[in-house]
């Protein structure tokens, strides 16, 4: 029998980046918050000690500090045909388990959307015609716009303290800059990281061919950074231990370097660990969620009583939670109506390694440290008679040149023995490698529900993600990657090796952990699960988080949109708590 | 702020008007209270520290049981709360003067000196009677005082009449008319309820500190504590009286980050203090003198080496190659006292243990130094505090793999 617990006044599920923002807002605003983590603790001393942490086998390999899914997993098939089967190893995407979640192990590749982004739907049916977006492609407007956001994007980015090159300052185009980004109010808080061998050669070679290469906005602090909290960061060394770890020197920006220290010393905040949220629990009307039930380590089971619930866990969790919760309408493909599991979307994501004449020393990395290209991300190119709509960035990223996983050698080079070896003496401090970031649209037979087959620990049917991709994809990864060709040949190089991705989405290789959408934002109920103030539209004091309410996934990484949606969200929840009502009528 | 203050304050009215009701419960045989008295106990209270030594790890504030770690052996902190039987309720107020003022407690049992009443002898009979109207506004704890753990002569208390012979001189503070009155407050806080001394003026065999030398350097607990008088090397010559204040309200400064056992007392007690406190305190302190300055054999080539080495391996990344550490971040190394103390345990229990900077209301970070014990051996420790020592222009000697072993078993065996 579960015990139940005295109220308080917001639940937050999960632990990581929304939940600390939101908890930091609503305890400002008096509110009582109790965040539950199915993880456990973690600080950068010990857990992520420079004593140990540079260990490729341990953090890279083994995924020690990701979930693990003999405990929580999902299944998974390509098409409505198949049997999806649970995935028994994380490979395509790894979410965390344990505080401060992705925000631990992420590289800081920060990114705004285009103000086109957010318009997607009436955008490109006004510029291309509503044939342009083939019949199954259900992508929608986000019901909110740049300019609404952008106060909670700078607010985001100075928290983290990022450090970038503005591209557009109030209009004013900015030389150094991204010249296609939306118009920001102000610089970023801190310079970019100190360009390195790789990077340059790819900005040298970029502007050869055309395009417009600026530096990467990075959540990698390329000086001390104080920020608007008071919470102190160190400054980056260019260890290139980033992504898949957590940083060593309070230089990544977390949230244990940028807001817990202030948070956890608050008398109305307090956080569980090793605490699985199982259920959002609901009046006998399904109009009001009245807490959680969670469940310890040792199988015991705890009502939250809460007068608001948050989901604030990864993004198809955040799905999983409301399916097996009965919340909202599931989304049926058949009739293509529902919401709960609608428009599920990824990332396509392809490889230009290069071998060049001039040696790099490729060790020397952070995880944002790269130089990008904008030209073909979004609609910033005429995409007349190119068969598809969308875009994506092209990035050299030194992230680091570990020794197991970040050798990019040349194509043929055996995999072992001598040749491998003679190889990599002699092409690992000249290899590098160009990304191809893409846009995944939305579509009618990708989602996410229930499996009718198998089910998890604690009795639940576990998750079915249905995912593949098509061809308006395939035709944008092409462009992508053959742009990305472009600046490779213009690069003084011993060899290029395109890498495209073909043919169907496989969940085993290892590509982002960028999944979006199943509870998505909108402004319309019968096609979004969320208002555009992140609020059920069915359950007005539930509130939904993170890349879950992306109705589509934009061509660049989801944090700093995540990030700035929470500040956006807070706000509107504390309106909310004044006067508890729907923020936007149905 | 403000508001908590106000609420802590009303609470604790409401507990010693609950103290006074219950006579039989708190049995308090003092029946004034006054809201200033109290307030003024609760500051010194803060500046003295109390809470840190009275509170064992995860225990009930002020209910004692903390480890004291002394040469002789280990003591333990005594309840203080106002519970009649096993804290300190039924004492009078005579009887907490004459603890204060003279380490004899309610019994008549003479208190083992690493209770500082050498140095709380020199408060005012107002301001020690100020520190229990505070102590009686806490939350009561009924938890029995543990014997101390000290081997023959030193278990016998009757060994301390002979110590207080020899060495306690219990009277109160006397002010320097030649001196200002900030100077006089400073050092009355100083020397009295801050019992700086303790730790950093050095101790004879018997654990007695040396008070016409005070504040040169000495023993706190397992490492230490260094010289707060003059030195261009290894004092505070370098330091402004600004640097001094900034150190003691927020836990670093541009040469410093308190580390250790200063990282409590900055976070549990100086942070807390008045400004005006604080400037009487730095106004004392930079009137200090220093040890007579020693210059160091330069130590040997290949240590350097070696420890030049380690040090571009495993600290370089934070505290920079030039040892000039990250301003506001990470501490530097460069012309630090700390550093180049006399002796080398606080920068070797460091990079042994690691180290937490206080989290302070002006500095709430508490940023992290992780420990090396399990990645780097004596051999390696001894040349990397080594390099650090003598490096960028320092002189601090020669460290040994001796040293660094002894200090690694004595942590390793430390009551935490």
């Amino acid at each position: 029998m579960a015990k139940r617990l005295p109220e308080v006044d917001v639940v937050l599920v999960g632990f990581g980046w929304t939940a600390s923002v939101i908890a930091h807002e609503l305890t400002e605003a008096g509110a009582n918050v109790l965040a539950l983590e199915r993880g456990g603790w973690r600080d950068t001393v010990p857990d992520f000690s420079v004593a140990h942490i540079q260990d490729e086998l341990r953090y890279a390999v083994r995924k020690q500090i990701f979930e693990e899914t003999q405990r929580s997993t999902l299944a998974f098939r390509n098409k409505l045909d198949q049997l999806a089967l649970p995935m028994r190893q994380l490979g395509s995407f790894l979410p965390a388990a344990g505080v401060g979640g992705a925000g631990v192990h992420w590289n800081g590749q920060n990114w705004r959307f285009l103000p086109t982004d957010f318009l997607l739907r009436t955008h490109n049916e006004q510029r291309y015609g509503k044939k342009a977006i083939p019949d199954d492609m259900t992508i929608q407007d986000w019901g909110i716009t740049y300019e609404q956001l952008e106060p909670y994007y700078d607010k985001w980015e100075y928290l983290c303290g990022i450090s970038g090159k503005a591209g557009n300052i109030g209009g004013a185009i900015q030389p150094g800059g991204n010249p296609f980004e939306g118009p920001r109010r102000r610089e970023y808080p801190l310079p970019p990281l100190k360009r390195c061998a790789a990077t340059q050669l790819f900005d040298k070679a970029a502007r050869e061919v055309g395009f417009h290469p600026f530096p990467a906005p990075a959540a990698n602090t390329s000086k001390p950074y104080l920020n608007p909290l008071g919470v102190q960061m160190g400054q980056c060394t260019f260890c290139g231990y980033c992504e898949w770890f957590g940083c060593a020197n309070y230089s990544k920006a977390s949230p244990q370097t940028t807001i817990l220290p202030v948070l956890l010393k608050k008398d109305n905040f307090s956080f569980r660990t090793h605490s699985s949220v199982v259920r959002v629990l609901t009046d006998s009307d399904g109009k009001r969620a009245t807490g959680v039930v969670y469940v310890d380590q040792d199988g015991r089971q705890y009502i939250q009583p809460a007068q608001m619930v948050v989901l604030c866990a990864f993004a198809q969790h955040n799905v999983h939670l409301l399916l097996v919760s009965k919340i909202g309408t599931p989304y049926d493909p058949a009739t293509g109506a529902g919401v709960v599991g609608r428009n599920y979307a990824y990332q396509l994501s392809s490889d230009v390694n290069v071998t060049c004449k001039e040696r790099l020393n490729p060790f020397m990395g952070a995880g944002a440290l790269g130089q990008v290209v904008d030209d073909f991300n979004g609609d910033n190119f005429d995409h007349t008679g190119k068969g598809f709509i969308g875009g994506g960035y092209i990035a050299l990223w030194n992230t680091g040149g570990r020794p197991i996983l970040q050798q990019y050698l040349p194509e043929g080079t055996p995999k072992w023995g001598g040749g491998w070896k003679k190889a990599l003496h002699e092409d690992y401090l000249y290899s590098t490698h160009m990304q191809c970031h893409g846009a995944v649209m939305s579509y009618r037979n990708n989602y996410l529900d229930l499996d009718p087959t198998y089910t998890d620990d604690y009795g639940n049917p576990l998750l079915r993600l249905t995912f593949d991709f098509h061809d308006n994809e395939h035709a944008m990864s092409k462009f992508l990657t053959d742009r990305a060709t472009d600046v490779a040949k213009a690069i003084p190089n011993r060899g290029i090796n395109p890498k495209p991705r073909k043919g169907h989405y496989s969940i085993v290789p290892y590509q982002t952990t960028h999944n979006t959408g199943g509870a998505a934002m909108g402004a319309d109920p019968r096609t979004s699960f969320v208002n555009p103030f992140l609020q059920s539209w069915d359950v007005p004091n539930l509130w939904v988080m993170g890349s879950s309410v992306f109705p589509q996934n934009p061509g660049y990484n989801p944090t700093g949109t995540v990030g700035a949606l929470a500040f956006w969200a807070a706000e509107a929840m504390k309106r909310y708590m004044k006067n508890p009502q729907p923020l936007v009528q149905a | 702020m403000n508001a908590r203050w106000l609420v802590a304050g009303a609470l604790a009215l409401a507990c010693a008007g609950a103290a006074v009701a219950a006579v039989q419960v708190y049995a308090p045989t003092r029946s004034h209270h006054a809201w200033t008295s109290i307030e003024t106990g609760r500051y010194l209270a803060r500046a003295g520290d109390c809470e840190s030594c009275h509170t064992a790890a995860g225990g009930q504030p002020y209910a004692g049981g903390r480890p004291v770690p002394t040469p002789f052996g280990i003591v333990y902190s005594t309840n203080i709360t106002p519970d009649p039987d096993t804290g300190i309720g039924a004492w009078s107020q005579d009887d907490f003067y004459r603890a204060m003022h003279e380490g004899i407690d309610k019994q008549g049992e003479r208190l083992y000196p690493a209770f500082p009443y050498p140095w709380f002898t020199h408060m005012t009979r107002g301001d020690v009677d100020a520190i229990q109207d505070y102590l009686d506004t806490v939350k009561p704890v009924h938890q029995v005082n543990r014997a101390p753990e000290l081997g023959w002569p030193f278990s016998m208390r009757s060994m301390l009449a002979v110590w207080d012979k020899l060495y306690l001189d219990a009277k109160q503070f006397q002010p320097d008319p030649e001196r200002s009155a900030e100077w006089n407050r400073g050092k009355y806080l100083v020397d009295g309820a801050g019992h700086c001394g303790a730790c950093h003026s050095a101790k004879n065999m018997l654990g007695h500190a040396d008070t016409s030398h005070p504040m040169q350097g000495g023993m706190a607990e397992h490492v230490f504590a260094p010289n707060l008088g003059a030195g261009e090397r290894d004092g505070l010559s370098g330091w402004t009286r600004e640097d001094i204040i900034e150190y003691l309200a927020t836990g670093s400064n541009r040469y410093a980050t308190a580390a250790g056992p200063m990282a409590e007392v900055v976070q549990a007690s100086t942070q807390y203090l008045k400004q005006r406190d604080l400037e009487a305190m730095a106004t004392y302190l930079k009137s200090l003198e220093g040890p007579k300055p020693e210059t160091p054999n330069a130590p040997d080539k290949d240590t350097m080496r070696a420890g030049a080495t380690l040090y571009v391996d495993d600290c370089a990344g934070c505290h920079m190659d030039d040892g000039a550490g990250l301003t506001n971040a990470f501490p530097p190394f460069r012309a630090s006292s700390a550093v180049q103390a006399a002796k080398p345990d606080l920068l070797i229990a460091v990079i042994l243990n690691g180290a937490r900077a206080p989290a302070t209301s002006a500095k709430p970070t508490g940023l992290m130094m992780p420990a090396f014990d399990s990645k780097l051996d004596d051999a390696e420790v001894a040349a990397l505090t080594t390099y650090i020592r003598n490096a960028w222009g320092n002189r601090g000697g020669e460290v040994s793999k001796g040293d660094v072993a002894k200090l690694r078993s004595t942590l390793a065996s430390a009551p935490r």
